[in-house]
């Protein structure tokens, strides 16, 4: 053991800006084979590390590939993602191991509590990975916090150091969109903070923002206040919390506001679907819109149109569709698509940031495209569930798994969904990746089993929800690694404003922080995953890229495969209204569309009667809401005080178009108006 | 035909005409031939036709002869708080004969609550008593309920009417609410009408008037500022949607604004059957008029949904017109007087909304559509005249110069040019939105029924000969590709084994359960019952063997053990 750390050690000497930045070419390191007799059982980790072999030029260190665990006191083989591999291993060894490089943890000089309560970390030889660039630098941690970026660090003695060996060094994924607790006819998702937040962890994920989702005539507070009591006993990494609106009336304002002022809540979701029960008529969330927008927080959309919904989901029942396959039948993209322009349209003329949850289809993300295209502020996010596999599965003779992926909106059944999501992702027409996790038993689902309507909605997701962006978007050569970063935790720290502190590695922000191994292949399965579920929609996916090591607040979490969670660490993190993301452009153009009348001269012509007794009511919408009937306009109280009109008619012989002629209508009344 | 024989045969001396030497020009092609025409039909097309003696002959020495135009879309004589339009049925269709127009197609608008059979029968009783050309009607469905269903379908079957209007605006009057919008849809997609809308969305609306009221603004500007276009865009693409959902021909009226008219043509380009219809306003003039000083020019153009302030709106719907992503073009002439425009001089919202068009509604398009090189003069017909009766199920009666259509003709004068004014115009308004425009392009001869009623500028028209002109349901235009696609669109379920699996208990006190419509849809469903009963599942469950996708086809056994979950894999 010594001798290896002394190698380590030699090796680490050299600085890293000597290495050339990322080689495709093959390793130029050779084995000695020296630790190929400690522990094999995880040499297999990946095969070919040759892409991020950094550092160390000249370098004969060599690299076994195998870990030394100080930390794992428990039984290392576990849930590792290249068991299957090997075997094959064992055959050639020799070749295997000068092509890999592992991630290593050692204490500098001598081993203290190796429980992982360690307070401080050096993240060695890793490449940073922000949203904005990449660059070699270590990375030292204390007290969760990251304390120090760059080469050459000083830091105290015994400090735990992580041997990154070069791989990426990212910031930890924050899942913006959960629904660990949301309760349907009484009952629980299976996954709890507990079981869902280690099922993040596991992938890489450190944290989530959960949906807080009272019924209609809940109070938010007391619901928002459960979430957090629960979320505060069992979430193994930090969390934060959305709150649903589920009903828009008066005392929800108020408490709106004791959210926002005093709980650290920046995020609302409305609903335009689930008709009768939460959805909001677009005067509702005209309202809503025009007062989360004075708060400063950001009004989250779930766009679907609900009456719509209602009405197919009846003529499919009518029909005798009464499966799964109803789901999708009954929520066509379209009806995505029609909400989400309405959403977006409320926003505009609100002027206020709108972000659509669950981008589930190819036309709602065009529409986002495009109203993005036209300056509008809107945010997408697709869930793991929309960019990793579609709907085609609802038409699956298996009901049980037909009904895992009822999700809504629900999966697309056109086959390139996923590809489509992921380009827009990809080209940053949409910003973050949720996963919604909502994980319901089979038992639960079984609810609905004679009625698709009643069938729980919700997917998994949070776990997978890194690896399939990295598989299919930046292993499929569309997304670099600094996109990938932003949209896996930095836009989503932005909108929520929690950025600097999450979504990126820098001085001062929390140590969050993911070593990414892009290189490991596993394959999805139900059996090998951390949540609770029977199913897993994403079962037999083969998935490239996932988490080699996991930091929690500046603790090691999870380790090739090895969850070292401990309930009840998560901290809630409060959030500030007015995220500069997505209010910069809001505040500005509030300034700048600043309407005003035209001044005129007070009309004298004859006016027609109008019959008091409005049986015929105006045709004018507002008639009924219009303030106008009870109080005078100020214009005219203008006009009927001292006003002079005398002034006001130099300028308006300039005629503004050719059409500008002022006619005498035959009846002779010349002096329908004063002016002009 | 029903055709009101009272008044069917008036005793006109030129029974029997003649144009000659004139070019004719329909939507598909322009030739040169006679038209001899006898008791208000076009009898013989052709050179050199042998025709009776004493026929009255026109020599059109090579100018075109087109079908008479068909305003789509118009508002005579309608009530409105107590008082009507300026402009009723004799005045109105003067106005149209003048420009060519010899049918127009009125909306009835029923008052929420009230009949829509006896409204239709007012409005018949109004425009049989004073139209001059031809005309039909479209109903407005203001209010939805059992027994204005009943009522379409009579108005369907029997009375001649297959279009019906409803509206997406004016919030808690006649403002539809989606639910109602699908099932309307859905019942006209039955008994094969057509639905027209008016795309605002009116709640929006609502709210922004109350906003645009606060700040201050009462005059005609806030008009517009209430109804940004986008609002109009939303709902014609909330409207779209609803319309591909049950699949029923859309109809947008008045579409006034760029966005509108592009997201109708993504619509089109995505196969929906909808209709774009452009007015003569927001073809000719913009909504920068809205800011005008003098209150009374404002108030004029006010018009739902209102002329757009973006000035380069009329050429580029004159554009999409003439790519036929727009089909028809209408007036919704619908003109007060300033008068009665002052009702609202305190409060935009009490504007009465209208302005006139049916007039210049066919030179206009001339002017800025034709001459301008954006299309062609059969394209010309078609969105003045062919397509319109198209829609109607009127063609080939109306929108054709054929042997048997109706002899219902204008001489166009390519050249002639003219410049609006109130002064001169035909309707009944001290105000026209088109004042001191320029157009090039206007009717010399306009012939309708068979009749002369525009001849060297002057008018001959007869109030009272109008028609009725029924329109039967269904029309080829909009249905043929609908009722195909109703044979394509059958959806099945999947025949599964039953899930014998274990339930989750849930409490019955359903503490609002996210599943839509749990408690408007029927949960007894037909397929459950059959399992109930003898249905067999057909001995052994099928495997699962064939992957819908192979990838992720493994059936798992999860960890608990519960391998009987499912009857079948």
């Amino acid at each position: 053991m010594s001798d290896c750390r002394r190698q380590w050690n030699r090796e680490d000497e050299l600085p890293v800006y000597l290495a050339g930045p990322i080689t495709t070419g093959p390793n130029q390191r050779k084995s000695f084979g020296m630790f190929s007799s400690v522990e094999g059982a995880f040499d297999s980790k990946t095969i070919d590390f040759d892409n991020y072999a950094v550092g160390r030029k000249g370098s004969r260190t060599p690299r076994s590939g195998s870990r030394e665990r100080l930390l794992d006191t428990g039984d290392p083989v576990g849930k590792t993602p290249s068991e299957p591999r090997e075997g094959s291993l064992t055959n050639s060894p020799g070749d295997r191991e000068d092509a890999r490089t592992g991630v290593e943890v050692r204490f500098s000089t001598e081993k203290e509590s190796p429980d992982g309560k360690n307070e401080r970390l050096l993240i060695k030889g890793g490449r940073v990975v922000n949203d904005d660039q990449s660059f070699y630098a270590d990375v030292y941690i204390e007290d969760g916090l990251i304390k120090q970026v760059g080469e050459n660090l000083v830091v105290p003695g015994g400090v735990k150091v992580i041997e990154a060996n070069g791989r990426m060094v990212i910031p930890g994924g924050i899942d913006v969109n959960t629904c660990l607790m949301k309760p349907f006819l009484g009952t629980q998702p299976v996954d709890d903070f507990l079981q869902g937040t280690k099922a993040a962890i596991a992938g890489g994920t450190t944290m989530i923002i959960d949906h807080v989702t009272p019924q209609p005539e809940d109070s938010l507070l007391e619901a928002f206040e459960r979430w957090q009591e629960a979320a505060d006993k069992r979430a193994c990494c930090d969390y934060s919390l959305h709150v649903d609106i589920p009903q828009w009336n008066e005392s929800v304002k108020y408490e709106l506001e004791l959210l926002v002022q005093e709980k650290g809540v920046n995020s609302f979701q409305v609903y335009m679907a689930y008709k009768d029960v939460y959805q909001m008529t677009d005067s509702q969330l005209y309202e809503a819109f025009s007062f989360l927008k004075q708060l400063g927080a950001v009004v989250l959309v779930h766009a679907e149109n609900g009456d719509l919904i209602a009405q197919e989901q009846r003529k499919i029942l009518g029909m005798g569709i009464t499966g799964p396959e109803g789901h999708p039948l009954s929520r066509p993209e379209e009806l995505e698509a029609e909400a989400v322009f309405r959403a977006i349209t409320l926003g505009n003329r609100v002027n206020c940031p709108v972000y659509i949850t669950k981008v589930m289809s190819k036309s709602a993300a065009d529409t986002i495209t495009q109203a993005r295209r036209k300056g509008s502020v809107v945010f997408g996010e697709p869930i793991t569930a929309s960019l990793a596999t579609d709907g085609s599965h609802y038409w699956s003779k298996n009901w049980a798994k037909a009904a895992a992926y009822v999700t809504s909106p629900p999966l697309s059944p056109d086959p390139t969904t996923p590809d489509h999501l992921h380009t827009l992702l990809a080209c940053g027409d949409l910003q973050v990746v949720g996963s919604s996790h909502c994980a319901y038993s089979t038992s639960q689902k079984a609810v609905g089993k004679d009625d698709f309507t009643l069938i729980p909605e919700g997917t998994n997701g949070v776990e997978e929800r890194m690896g399939f962006v990295w598989d299919k978007a930046v292993a499929m050569g569309k997304m670099d690694e600094n996109q990938f970063v932003a949209v896996t935790s930095t836009n989503a720290a932005k909108i929520f404003n929690l950025y600097p502190r999450k979504g990126r590695i820098a001085v001062g922000s929390d140590a969050d922080i993911v070593i990414w191994d892009p290189d490991s292949v596993k394959t999805i399965t139900a059996k090998l995953q951390q949540s609770a579920s029977e199913y897993n929609i994403f079962e037999g996916l083969e998935c490239r890229g996932a988490p080699a090591m996991v930091l929690s607040q500046g603790r090691v979490v999870y380790e090739d495969g090895n969850l070292q969670t401990q309930q009840g660490t998560g901290r809630f993190i409060p959030r500030k209204p007015f995220p500069d993301y997505a209010y910069q452009r809001v505040k500005f153009r509030n300034q700048v569309k600043n309407k005003q009348g035209v001044t005129r001269g007070i009309y004298d012509g004859p006016v027609y009667d109008v019959i008091p007794t409005p049986k015929y009511i105006t045709p004018a919408p507002s008639a009924k809401t219009s303030p106008t009937s009870h109080q005078p306009p100020p214009i005219r109280n203008l006009h009927q005080s001292n006003f002079s009109l005398s002034g006001a008619q130099i300028d308006d012989n300039v005629p503004r178009r050719s059409g500008h002629r002022i006619v005498a209508p035959p009846g002779g009344r010349s002096n329908i108006t004063s002016l002009g | 035909m029903s055709y009101q024989g009272k008044k069917n045969i008036p005793k006109i001396t030129s029974d029997r005409l003649l144009i000659k030497g004139g070019r004719i020009v329909n939507d598909d092609q322009s030739f040169h031939a006679d038209i001899y025409m006898e008791d208000g039909l076009i009898k013989q097309i052709g050179d050199n036709l042998i025709v009776p003696g004493g026929v009255k002959t026109i020599e059109a020495n090579g100018k075109m002869v087109i079908p008479g135009g068909i305003d789509i879309h118009t508002h005579f004589q309608m009530p409105y708080r107590g008082t009507t339009t300026v402009d009723d049925f004799n005045q109105g269709s003067k106005a149209a004969l003048a420009g060519g127009t010899t049918m127009i197609v009125d909306h009835v608008i029923p008052e929420p609550g009230t009949s829509l059979m006896e409204a239709y029968d007012q409005w018949r009783q109004w425009a049989d008593e004073k139209t001059c050309c031809d005309y039909s009607l479209h109903v407005d469905i203001t209010h939805w309920n059992d027994s204005v269903k009943q009522e379409v379908d009579n108005l369907i079957k029997e009375k001649g009417v297959n279009s019906f209007h409803v509206y997406m605006a004016y919030k808690d009057y006649y403002q539809m609410s989606n639910s109602e919008l699908y099932e309307v849809f859905t019942f006209l997609a039955e008994r094969g009408g057509i639905a027209q809308v008016h795309a605002e969305n009116g709640e929006i609306i609502a709210e922004e008037q109350a906003r645009m009221l606060q700040m201050g603004i009462t005059g005609p500007e806030g008009h517009v500022l209430s109804r940004p276009e986008e609002l109009e865009a939303e709902a014609v693409f909330r409207a779209i949607t609803i319309a591909s959902q049950t699949n029923c021909p859309l109809y947008v009226t008045r579409v006034m604004s760029k966005s509108a008219a592009d997201i109708i043509s993504q619509a089109r380009k995505k196969g929906n059957v909808v209709f774009g219809e452009p007015i003569t306003a927001s073809l000719g003039t913009d909504g920068t008029h809205y800011w005008s000083k003098n209150w009374a020019k404002a108030a004029s153009f006010v018009t739902s949904p209102p002329l757009s302030p973006d000035p380069t709106t009329p050429d580029y719907l004159n554009t999409l017109l003439s790519s036929g992503d727009l089909s028809v073009t209408g007036s919704a002439h619908c003109t007060f007087s300033v008068a009665q425009k002052a009702i609202g001089k305190d409060d935009f919202t009490q504007i009465p909304e209208g302005v006139n068009g049916v007039e210049e509604r066919m030179a206009l398009i001339w002017d800025k559509a034709v001459t301008t090189g954006k299309m062609d003069e059969n394209m010309f017909v078609a969105v003045t005249s062919t397509n319109a009766a198209k829609i109607l199920n009127l063609y080939p009666r109306k929108g054709r110069i054929a042997v048997g259509s109706d002899a219902d003709l204008v001489i166009w004068d390519t050249d002639s040019i003219r410049t609006i004014t109130a002064k001169t115009h035909n309707s009944a308004a001290e105000y026209n939105v088109f004042e001191g425009m320029e157009l090039r392009g206007a009717p010399l001869v306009v012939i309708c029924q068979g009749k002369i009623v525009l001849e060297d500028g002057n008018l001959h028209a007869t109030s009272g000969v109008g028609r009725f002109i029924p329109c039967s349901p269904f029309p080829d235009f909009a249905y043929k590709r609908v009722k195909a696609r109703k044979q394509l669109a059958v959806l099945r379920a999947v025949p599964r084994g039953m899930y014998d699996g274990p339930v989750s208990e849930f409490s019955m006190s359903r503490g609002g359960t996210p599943s839509a419509s749990a408690r408007t849809s029927p949960t007894k469903q037909p397929v459950r019952n059959l399992h109930q009963s003898g249905f067999s599942l057909a001995g052994p469950p099928t495997p699962d063997d064939v992957p819908i996708r192979p990838a992720g086809r493994r059936i798992v056994v999860p960890p608990g053990g519960r391998s009987n979950i499912t009857s079948l894999s």
